[in-house]
């Protein structure tokens, strides 16, 4: 899951800019660093040979430079903020081989579900795809807020109830990778890893075809029972069955998951919830 | 009749809350114990809870502090110790405790440990170095002190009836709202910071109106000491921004207990909103932290330099630059949120450009150095440590101010390290060198150095040793508040970081142990002059501790560095200015109020916790009785006689006299 | 001891030649009136989350009723006009004060609060009828956040009444001692930003809201 080892595209490019700004900065922070040691030492109390200026307090020549410096590293550092925002806002669509795959993405507590509505499957907590090809995502959240991250394809987003983000990335080597939540979502958070499986571009439509075939079927009750608080050590697959569902989800004509299923007895304690 | 609240609140089952409970009640009952059979309970009552003294409630809040570090101290060696088990295992915290732990952690830190150290040393000094006898408003400062008090007392309530919040420090909805947070938890946090944020209002109204209007004679703005400003500067901060957070916390209290759609999924509610809103007063709540330790570096680097502190013009505008640009880069706290690439990249040139004034600031103590005659003492070897580990978390710190490296970066433990350096690295280490430089002011003797620079080496190497692995395990993908784990290459970082915690921890015993040593050998240690370091400043031109007049006449103040001005002068003459004409001094009478009233709001904080609601009509009675009884009396100030003060003063005088002619005969 | 610290001993090291000469500490009127000045900002600040959560909640209704069918710009004008006399018989209040006159001050703060009172009746009226149609704080996010707004309001004025009553008694019982007189500068101060706030309620809900 190493960041500085990017297997696609943006992820490279968000690397390139973290190192890009570190040299940058320590282009000053390092003699900065090192003169606070050397002054410290020279001008130290017991070093009698070192010059002494009592008074020495205004220079408006030093300060000029010292105002100078951070104003003009951060200058750099602005306009590499702004060119990397613009250039990697994640909205915008990656270029690929092959057409784009549209991939609805839903948080639910806690595991993530992937729609994938124009090849009518549906996956939890396993994401395959097609390498080479640019990735669509359409995320949203059936509960409470999470973040979806694949930290070797790069650019994380948060994925929000009633809300529809956007994320455009690529995966240039065939393997597989892991992802994760990187927003605290309660109890079962953890367990919110996820495999990704870049495959090549002509085995993903096998993959699609084997998994049509499942015998679970994803529509608006078996989402609800999906949608329940609960931990997926498996790696269920469906046949979806609705391709409107992620539309349903996000405009809340299915309701929010319903948070930890208590009797009243427990409601009115407040003590530990026994989730797990 | 008790409204939520059972005996099954009790977590009798449950052994870690149990235990640790216990041992806190055990602890407080064998301190309340003493301190009844000691017979020390009316002086304390008469000294300490009732005084409205500026010094006396600087040093309870600063205690309150210490007593609050050790508890969320404990709370991170959990923490730590737990990632080191928790690889391929469920570790020995499950989630309801881990994630308690966690967001305790969080919220005792930033609210109980960085304000409550820095208000009570900004309390204990500002009123000397402005040449004063107190603040503006002495009770409400009591009332803010004991209203911080509560809600620290709130939250550790919530170690043995209930729980904790088990969403974060700041409590993200929806899942802080009733539908995925049901128990009291997310109460218990909400009304503890209320009243507590009630309590830091009054102290940035006290201390703003205290700079702005009470000032000796000819101390103008240009003459304060930087403490001073950075005092200012945080106090606004306070005022402008500690309300956002009460507004906050209130919508999310009427969506919670009275059903309103603020925040929630269902009725309309924006998520969205209360990112803005908590982080619109959160960026500037890591300043109202920062700004005073800033502050204080610039106090002691000069005093340990034997210079003037360079550029103060300069300082002064990058702290007040600080004070307003740090109003206009909060959405950098969720770049990853989705918002266009114009907002993200103007908030992240926003947070960048907070680093121009700071590394002015940097510059400007490296400088005050150049050319002076730096002395090692504990206070400076804490002001040198924070420069060089202030450094790197602000690298890191503007690094993730870029928004796509922030894309790789958000919510990791990169993160979490970064905001560990600048706070641990800019505040604590502040905090630490406050204290151990203005304690000779407060009790009239100095801390062991030995025991102290071990506990700051310990605290140095401990810092690094567990937050640069993290800052790895971060760039390993690795997210913040996991219980536990399966991926193999962050293990070794984390084990190392736990590594790092016994360090810390070997750190703070040392300075545990320090005082305790420095109080048995307090009379080797004594402060006779009242300027033991040979500063700069007006606290130190009187006795060590200040009478409770502080100055017996107001200081004439002629220029900057004003007592060493009045010093210089002296050792040029090797004689003190003529004697003064002592008058009798008026002080502000001590007052219970400040005390009674955090009672009641204990009683109403925790009835409204457990929706106990006529016990929340009697706290809330008690409350206005108790304003009632104090703007009823007649007698509010007590005079201190000429002649009393003449005593005092004149034996300051004498050993102050000596220490000058003791000055000049070796030149 | 070299020359060099004698003359910095009354120097200026930082080259900011001198400044005003600052006389010292202000007076006990001055520090109150200033630091209540502040608290009223930061209340200033706590209302103003309060009307941008408005702003942004103002057109999610889920369903409900929007701004235009459920306000009566006629009782609200009635509040307004109610609220804004009590500030001017509050002002009277304090000129009586100030002269001294113990009849005339208890009787002006007598009607300020029934204006008060009156505005609260309004309000509270107001309030039942709208939780009456089922268009209550709970309904949705835009009456969640129009309660709030104008309910925060409601609550310092009512903390106000009580906070008036109390000066009253103690004008009654102490007389115009300084300390009191500081006190009813600052209740004048509250009272008057009560004011402002609700110009703004006034403003930025009704006007706005009805047009929505």
């Amino acid at each position: 899951m190493n960041i500085l080892d990017p297997h696609g595209p943006i992820a490279a490019a968000n690397k390139t800019i973290l190192i890009d700004s570190v040299a940058i900065m320590l282009a000053i922070v390092v003699p900065t660093i090192v003169a606070i040691f050397a002054f410290a030492y020279y001008f130290r109390a017991s070093n009698t040979r070192a010059f002494h200026l009592p008074n020495f307090a205004h220079s408006g020549r030093l300060e000029l430079v010292v105002w100078s410096i951070p104003t003009l590293t951060i200058i750099l550092l602005g306009g590499v903020a702004w060119i990397g925002s613009h250039e990697l806002d994640p909205r915008v669509p990656v270029a690929g081989t092959g057409s784009p795959v549209r991939i609805q993405v839903v948080s639910l507590d806690w595991k993530w579900l992937f729609i994938y509505p124009d090849q009518r499957v549906a996956t939890v907590n396993a994401l395959t795809v097609p390498v080479g090809a640019p990735l669509q995502f359409d995320l949203t959240s059936a509960s409470v807020l999470n973040v979806f991250f694949i930290p070797q394809l790069g650019s994380m987003i948060y994925t929000m109830n009633g809300m529809v983000t956007r994320l455009n990335l690529r995966a240039d080597q065939e393997g597989s990778l892991q992802g994760l939540s990187a927003h605290f979502s309660g109890a079962g958070f953890p367990e919110m890893m996820f495999d990704v499986h870049v495959i090549s571009p002509l085995d993903f439509p096998k993959w699609v075809e084997a998994t049509a075939k499942s015998d679970n079927v994803l529509n608006a009750d078996s989402y609800k029972q999906l949608s329940q608080q609960s931990i997926e050590t498996g790696r269920p697959t469906y046949r979806l069955d609705d391709p409107t569902l992620f539309n349903d989800i996000v405009t809340l004509r299915i309701p929010p998951g319903p948070g930890p299923q208590l009797t009243d007895n427990l409601a009115k304690k407040g003590g530990a919830l026994n989730v797990r | 009749m008790f409204g939520k609240l059972t005996l099954d609140a009790i977590p009798l089952h449950q052994p870690i809350p149990l235990v640790a409970g216990s041992f806190v009640i055990v602890a407080i009952l064998a301190v309340l114990a003493w301190v009844v059979i000691a017979g020390h309970l009316p002086y304390l009552w008469r000294e300490w809870i009732t005084s409205v003294d500026h010094k006396r409630i600087g040093v309870m809040y600063s205690l309150l502090a210490m007593v609050m570090l050790l508890r969320g101290g404990t709370d991170a060696i959990m923490m730590r110790s737990q990632q080191a088990v928790a690889f391929h295992s469920e570790g020995y915290l499950p989630p309801e405790h881990y994630n308690q732990i966690f967001s305790a952690h969080g919220t005792i830190m930033i609210f109980f440990v960085g304000m409550a150290f820095m208000i009570g040393l900004m309390n204990l000094v500002v009123p000397l170095q402005l040449g004063v006898r107190d603040v503006a408003f002495p009770t409400l400062n009591s009332v803010g002190f004991w209203l911080t008090a509560t809600g620290a007392l709130l939250v550790n309530v919530s170690l043995v009836v209930g729980n904790f919040a088990r969403t974060g420090w700041l409590p993200y909805p929806p899942l802080s709202e009733l539908t995925y947070s049901p128990d009291v938890g997310v109460d218990y946090f909400l009304w503890a910071l209320q009243i507590s944020g009630v309590g830091t209002l009054v102290a940035g109204i006290n201390l703003v109106t205290t700079v702005l209007k009470l000032r000796t004679k000819g101390m103008t703005y240009l003459r304060m000491p930087i403490f001073c400003w950075t005092t200012l500067a945080s106090s606004l901060l306070i005022i402008a921004a500690f309300p956002i957070l009460t507004a906050t916390l209130a919508m999310l209290i009427l969506d919670r207990y009275f059903g309103f759609h603020f925040f929630t999924n269902e009725g309309g509610g924006n998520v969205m909103m209360f990112m803005n809103l908590i982080w619109a007063w959160g960026h500037p709540e890591v300043y109202i932290l920062v700004l005073p330790a800033f502050g204080i570096y610039s106090e002691i680097v000069p005093t340990f330099s034997g210079k003037p502190l360079f550029g103060y013009r300069s300082m002064v505008m990058a702290t007040m630059a600080i004070c307003i640009i740090s109003f206009c880069v909060w959405l950098h706290h969720f770049f990853t949120m989705g918002a266009g690439p114009n907002v993200n990249a103007i908030f992240g040139i926003a947070s960048m450009i907070i680093a121009v004034p700071t590394g002015v600031k940097i510059y400007n103590w490296l400088f005050t150095m150049y050319g002076g005659r730096v002395r090692f003492a504990t206070p400076m070897m804490w002001s040198i440590g924070f420069m060089v580990t202030f450094i790197i978390g602000g690298l890191t710190g503007v690094l993730v101010a870029v928004p796509p490296a922030d894309f790789l970066l958000h919510n990791s433990l990169f993160l979490v390290a970064h905001f560990h350096n600048v706070i641990i690295g800019g505040v604590l280490f502040g905090a630490f060198a406050g204290y151990s430089y203005w304690f000779p002011k407060a009790f009239g003797f100095r801390l062991h150095e030995g025991w102290g620079k071990a506990g700051f080496w310990f605290s140095l190497i401990g810092f690094y040793v567990t937050f640069v692995p993290l800052y790895a395990a971060g760039m390993l993908g690795m997210t913040r508040r996991l219980q536990h784990y399966d991926v193999a290459e962050w293990r070794p970082w984390i084990m190392a970081a736990g590594v790092g915690m016994i360090l810390l921890v070997i750190g703070v015993l040392c300075q545990i142990w320090q005082l305790v040593v420095s109080i048995r050998h307090r009379e080797e240690l004594r402060d006779v002059t009242g300027d033991p370091w040979d500063g700069r400043s007006l606290e130190w031109a009187t006795a060590s501790p200040p009478p409770a007049f502080n100055f017996a006449v107001l200081p004439d103040v002629e220029g900057e560095d004003a007592y060493w001005a009045i010093k210089s002068r002296a050792r040029e003459q090797g004689l003190l200015r003529s004697e003064p004409e002592y008058k009798d001094i008026e002080m502000p009478r001590n007052s219970p109020t400040g005390f009674v009233c955090a009672f009641f709001a204990t009683i109403m904080g925790f009835a409204l916790i457990w929706h106990i609601w006529w016990l929340v009509a009697l706290g809330g009675f008690g409350a206005f009785v108790t304003f009632i009884v104090f703007a009823w009396r007649d007698h509010d100030e007590y005079i201190i006689p000429a002649a009393e003060v003449a005593r005092i003063d004149r034996a300051n005088r004498e050993v102050r006299l000596a220490a000058i002619s003791h000055a000049r005969s070796p030149s | 001891m070299t020359d060099a610290t004698l003359a910095y001993g009354r120097g200026d090291p930082y080259q900011l030649h001198g400044g005003r000469p600052h006389e010292g500490p202000a007076s006990k009127r001055i520090v109150t009136g200033y630091g209540f000045w502040i608290f009223l900002l930061s209340d200033i600040v706590l209302f103003s989350c309060f009307f941008a959560a408005y702003a942004v909640l103002l057109g999610q209704t889920a369903g409900g009723p929007r701004g235009s069918e459920i306000f009566d710009l006629r009782s609200v004008a009635a509040e307004t006009a109610l609220l804004l006399i009590s500030s001017f018989v509050c002002g009277l209040a304090m000129i009586a004060a100030d002269v001294r006159n113990q009849r005339w001050f208890q009787i002006g703060m007598a009607v300020t609060g029934l204006l008060g009172l009156g505005f609260l009746a309004l309000e509270y009226r107001e309030f039942a009828g709208l939780v009456g149609r089922d268009a209550g704080p709970t309904r949705s996010a835009f009456l969640s956040a129009f309660f709030t707004l104008v309910g925060c309001h409601g609550a310092h004025v009512s903390v106000g009444v009580l906070w008036l009553l109390t000066m009253m008694a103690q004008v009654f019982a102490k007389g115009f001692r300084a300390d009191i007189m500081r006190r009813l500068l600052c209740f004048a101060l509250f009272w008057h930003v009560l004011d402002i706030i609700w110009v703004a309620i006034f403003s930025v809900v009704y006007l706005i809201g009805s047009a929505a």
